[in-house]
């Protein structure tokens, strides 16, 4: 085990050892779950993962663990912050909300926000809170609207009456804006139609190019194929396995 | 970094009932945190005991003010504690009632908190009060209304500016969005975010409703018949609850 990050694996930038978690439904008779068993993954600046497989055979799980949405039962989370290894696992809280600022996006499928806070506050606080000022950040949220195509009438509404294909672009809005070290995708084009889900291809490739090491869910396999270069297959009751 | 504020081991019972047990963590500034748990759960007693309303029985208290001094909220004088609840700390509460003068005007309700700061130019006074009824959306001419002729969302947020106009660092809040109108909620609980943000405030926000902590806090504690059930970031203990309470709390709520 990895106690030490002398023996992280050379040039990554995240590292997932050994991960279990299950899940115990405590109202429902006490059934316990176990979905990870000893998943484990090195990634490196650059890269695009897939975490494929069936409904229900852990890769959402493991995204989110990787986030520390979800908190494992066992293993280790390190990720490469400002110069330094953290193993999400054990940090504070308040190292965690400082990972997630400057090092960790992820772009969610759901987009909880205060109703009467505008799309574009919405998209820009991100990029705010890393510490980009007010009026470059809102300039950045603006140039990624248009480029997904977002009407310019409803940049100053609350996206809580969007479309899904609204919402989702102003998910993506918020955290491609970000410069992350690392981006975890929650099937980022699952609503989106044909244009729209080209320019997150692209906004992806770009990502790429720049070193930034991305993570996702792709139901779509044409978008899997063109962005992915890695893969990771998760399966039912059984550890996943790396591919690609 | 520093933490603000570090609750040990915080015990009150009335009579038999162990209203807060063992009760202990930490607050960074900037930070939210929410404490949500059912009616009873000891939530609002803790609230009270931290800010020394109620006293506790047991544990420590312990705060670090703008000096960077360290006091302990349970050893120091009264007189210490009322001067730190003008200035550096500010509560609110559920009912805005309790919160205000009623009887003075809405800009004397803001001035007042200046008095008690050591401010005396009263044209100063009256301008600040004025831009922090602007700032919590309050029309400038009903500054000289008493609070009894402004709806309920008004008279909230006007609680919110009678507190925030010292700048404190830590504001206590109970249930601030309680009782009000889901349309009017929406607007102090924007207001509550910018204004934290901006001033980088660190709040202990004390609530039943888990669509309030979702949007608003950092942090969540659970607690139940004055335990702490469990504790994490927002989204850990709404997303992936542990607790067999926690669970439960989650599966009755409409839109967790």
């Amino acid at each position: 085990m990895p106690r030490s990050t002398a023996t992280l694996p050379a040039g990554s930038i995240l590292h997932a050892h050994k991960l279990y978690k299950g899940f115990t439904l405590h109202n429902q008779g006490g059934i316990h779950f176990p979905v990870l068993q000893g998943a484990s993954l090195a990634v490196h600046p650059g890269d695009c993962w897939a975490l494929t497989g069936a409904s229900g055979s852990g890769k959402s799980t493991f995204m989110r663990s990787l986030y520390a949405n979800y908190r494992t039962d066992q293993g280790e989370i390190w990720v490469q912050h400002q110069g330094e290894w953290k193993n999400l696992t054990t940090c504070e809280p308040h190292e965690i909300l400082e990972i997630r600022i400057y090092t960790l996006g992820y772009v969610s499928q759901f987009l909880r926000v205060i109703p009467r806070v505008s799309a574009l506050d919405v998209a820009a606080e991100p990029l705010i809170d890393s510490g980009v000022e007010v009026t470059v950040a809102q300039a950045k949220v603006r140039s990624l609207f248009e480029l997904l195509n977002l009407p310019s009438r409803l940049w100053s509404l609350s996206p809580t009456t969007f479309s899904g294909g609204e919402k989702q672009r102003v998910n993506i809005a918020r955290a491609f804006a970000v410069n992350y070290p690392i981006l975890l995708l929650d099937e980022p084009t699952s609503s989106l139609d044909a244009a729209n889900r080209e320019v997150v291809v692209q906004l992806i490739q770009e990502k790429k190019e720049q070193g930034c090491a991305l993570i996702g869910i792709f139901h779509d396999e044409e978008v899997k194929s063109r962005v992915c270069n890695r893969a990771m297959a998760f399966s039912l009751n059984e550890e996943a396995t790396i591919s690609g | 970094m520093n933490t603000l504020l570090d609750v040990q081991n915080l015990s009150k019972a009335y009579g038999s009932v162990q209203a807060c047990d063992r009760i202990s963590f930490s607050l960074y500034p900037g930070q939210i945190l929410g404490i949500i748990g059912e009616s009873g759960s000891g939530k609002t007693t803790l609230l009270s005991a931290i800010a020394h309303q109620t006293p506790s029985d047991s544990g420590q208290i312990i705060y670090r003010n703008s000096a960077n001094q360290i006091l302990h909220i349970n050893q120091i004088s009264e007189s210490e504690r009322r001067q730190l609840m003008r200035s550096e700390w500010g509560f609110v509460r559920q009912h805005a009632r309790d919160g205000l003068r009623m009887k003075v005007t809405a800009g004397a309700n803001i001035g007042e908190r200046l008095l008690d700061i050591g401010q005396r130019h009263y044209g100063r006074i009256r301008a600040e009060s004025s831009e922090w009824l602007e700032q919590v959306e309050i029309p400038g001419h009903r500054i000289d209304d008493l609070p009894g002729t402004f709806s309920g969302g008004m008279q909230q947020r006007l609680q919110l500016a009678r507190v925030l106009v010292t700048r404190p660092r830590l504001v206590l809040m109970d249930e601030p969005t309680g009782g009000l109108d889901v349309s009017v909620q929406a607007k102090l609980l924007d207001l509550m975010r910018q204004i934290v943000r901006s001033l980088n405030l660190s709040v202990i926000l004390v609530t039943h409703d888990i669509g309030v902590v979702r949007l608003l806090a950092h942090r969540l504690i659970v607690m139940r018949h004055g335990k702490v059930v469990e504790q994490g970031l927002t989204d850990q203990v709404l997303d992936d609850p542990h607790h067999p309470y926690t669970q439960s709390l989650i599966s009755a709520t409409l839109v967790p």
